[in-house]
């Protein structure tokens, strides 16, 4: 159970944190057994994330990596953002209990669910322009 | 940052009394009790003065005693030791579904070994039905065994009662009075009790140290066989020290029981009060009254536990939770589920605990700072989506 340094910073001060109201696109992950949730918001311009937030409901492990991912999307085109995985996060907060790694971070599922949800929108306005 | 200890039904601190009596037996009279020279007869005293405090502070005689390495072997020595001695006379053991691990699993282990168990279900507020106990009641049950009260939500079962039940039937009862100790004014004459289980560090003694009350006559075979100490039952060199550290601190316990039971109680129904009334989506786990005087037990709405008590613990309060994340999945506290709460109503569980050395001043820090915390994460946590996830009942 106890964890590092740096994964106590992120839970204790999490970056990116709450809602966004104008966001290009919105998904959401949920974990069926543990009933964690993140909802991941994006800011999208030509293919790059602009700017993203996210709202988790779960364990520090859960909050921690969220925020960790979260910086670690900020600034990336698209493709490259949903390349990063679990491992990804856990190596980025410099480890992780290993039994959390499977079941808390599942930030990355939200991610390419919002992504989805981006490009639903652009097809949707695309479909109104023609 | 001074801390503040509230988890006290994990473990206590040793009371400086105890370690003051417990000393001389680690480096001055050092002997076995069981040698014969004056090393060994220092030993065996203190053992005798141990003996009559703890069976004085229940309302027992001196051999009814046997120290133990705690209150898990307590349980299991009761539990298994009266159900191996007393087979022929029958197979069945009665006992409730939240019981602490040390009896559930010891009769688990029991039920591969051919004997029956019923766990009796619990009511919503954490109290074990006398009618219920009735109706499982059988001529081949020989063992009832009912906790004093409950480790997690505090809940205070009615002892005599259910002891009455069995004896009407012919049983056994044991109970594990682990949590009791110091806080309720347990005799095992007027509360119908045949075995007993308690652990010295929870009422400010040593750790690795319990003992189990046998009333005479009760038929038991030892878990352990050797030298055949404590009348054989409990055969391995006793902890001297340990003991002694437990003689004192139930001393201490019974002695000032009044005085420490109003004092926790004030500081706990400030914490109850406060926190319900402060805190948003929050509950109360387990009865309001007939609960223990130092248990405070809550669940907050779209939070979850671990992280409520990692944040407490940065701000420098130590408390704990109902709900482990482990490897695959959160498992709500066996407890909780009895008691009806599940899935991601018990994800946000709060156990506060107190002891004689707790302080009013630690519970506003307290009340300070769950508000804080809750706040906190609740400003992480998508609670909008829940809150409309549990309405549509998804």
């Amino acid at each position: 159970m106890p964890y590092n340094r740096k994964v106590m910073e992120h839970f204790t001060q999490p970056r990116n944190v709450g809602e966004m109201k104008d966001a290009d696109g919105v998904g959401k992950a949920s974990n069926t057994t543990d009933g964690d949730v993140v909802v991941i918001y994006l800011k999208i311009e030509d293919d790059k994330i602009q700017d993203v937030g996210f709202q988790t409901f779960g364990c520090a492990a859960a909050i921690a990596s969220s925020s960790m991912f979260t910086e670690m999307v900020k600034g990336k085109r698209i493709e490259e953002a949903l390349s990063i995985d679990k491992q990804m996060v856990a190596d980025a907060l410099e480890g992780m209990p290993a039994n959390k790694v499977e079941c808390s971070i599942i930030a990355p599922e939200a991610l390419s669910e919002a992504v989805k949800d981006y490009r639903q929108r652009r097809e949707f306005i695309k479909e109104e322009r023609s | 940052m001074e801390r503040i200890y509230f988890d006290n039904s994990a473990t206590t601190r040793l009371d400086p009394r105890v370690i003051e009596a417990m000393l001389p037996y680690f480096d001055r009279s050092y002997g076995n009790a069981s040698s014969l020279h004056s090393f060994g007869r220092e030993a065996s005293d203190a053992l005798v003065e141990a003996r009559e405090r703890a069976a004085k502070a229940i309302g027992a005689m001196s051999q009814e005693i046997v120290f133990t390495s705690g209150g898990t072997e307590s349980d299991n020595l009761a539990i298994q030791g009266a159900a191996f001695a007393n087979r022929e006379a029958g197979d069945h053991i009665v006992t409730s579904a939240f019981e602490h691990h040390a009896v559930l699993n010891t009769c688990r282990f029991l039920e591969g070994q051919g004997f029956r168990v019923s766990y009796l279900p619990v009511s919503s507020s954490g109290l074990v039905e006398l009618e219920a106990v009735k109706a499982v009641m059988t001529k081949r049950t020989i063992l009832v065994s009912i906790m004093a009260a409950n480790n997690e939500i505090g809940t205070i079962q009615e002892v005599r009662e259910i002891g009455g039940i069995a004896h009407d039937n012919g049983s056994l009862f044991h109970t594990d009075a682990v949590q009791a100790i110091g806080k309720l004014p347990l005799d095992v004459e007027r509360h119908n009790i045949d075995l007993l289980a308690i652990s010295a560090h929870k009422f400010h003694g040593p750790k690795g140290v319990g003992a189990l009350f046998v009333r005479n006559g009760t038929k038991l075979l030892p878990l352990v066989q050797g030298g055949g100490q404590e009348r054989g039952l409990r055969s391995s060199t006793e902890n001297v020290p340990g003991i002694v550290g437990l003689g004192k601190a139930i001393e201490l316990a019974k002695l000032e029981m009044e005085e420490n039971v109003a004092r926790m109680t004030s500081i706990r129904e400030r914490i109850i009060d406060a926190t319900l009334a402060g805190v948003d989506g929050c509950h109360l786990n387990g009865h309001r009254q007939r609960r223990l005087c130092n248990n405070a037990h809550f669940r907050f709405d779209y939070i979850d536990g671990e992280a409520l008590v990692l944040n407490l613990d940065v701000k420098g309060i130590a408390a704990s939770t109902g709900s482990a994340c482990s490897a695959r999945s959160t498992e709500t506290s066996h407890v909780l589920q009895a008691i009806g709460i599940s899935g991601e109503n018990a994800r946000g569980s709060l156990r506060i605990t107190l002891s004689k050395m707790s302080h009013m001043a630690e519970a506003e820090r307290y009340l300070e700072a769950i508000a804080e915390v809750v706040s906190r994460l609740r400003a992480i946590s998508p609670v909008a989506m829940l809150a409309k996830q549990k309405k549509g009942g998804v």
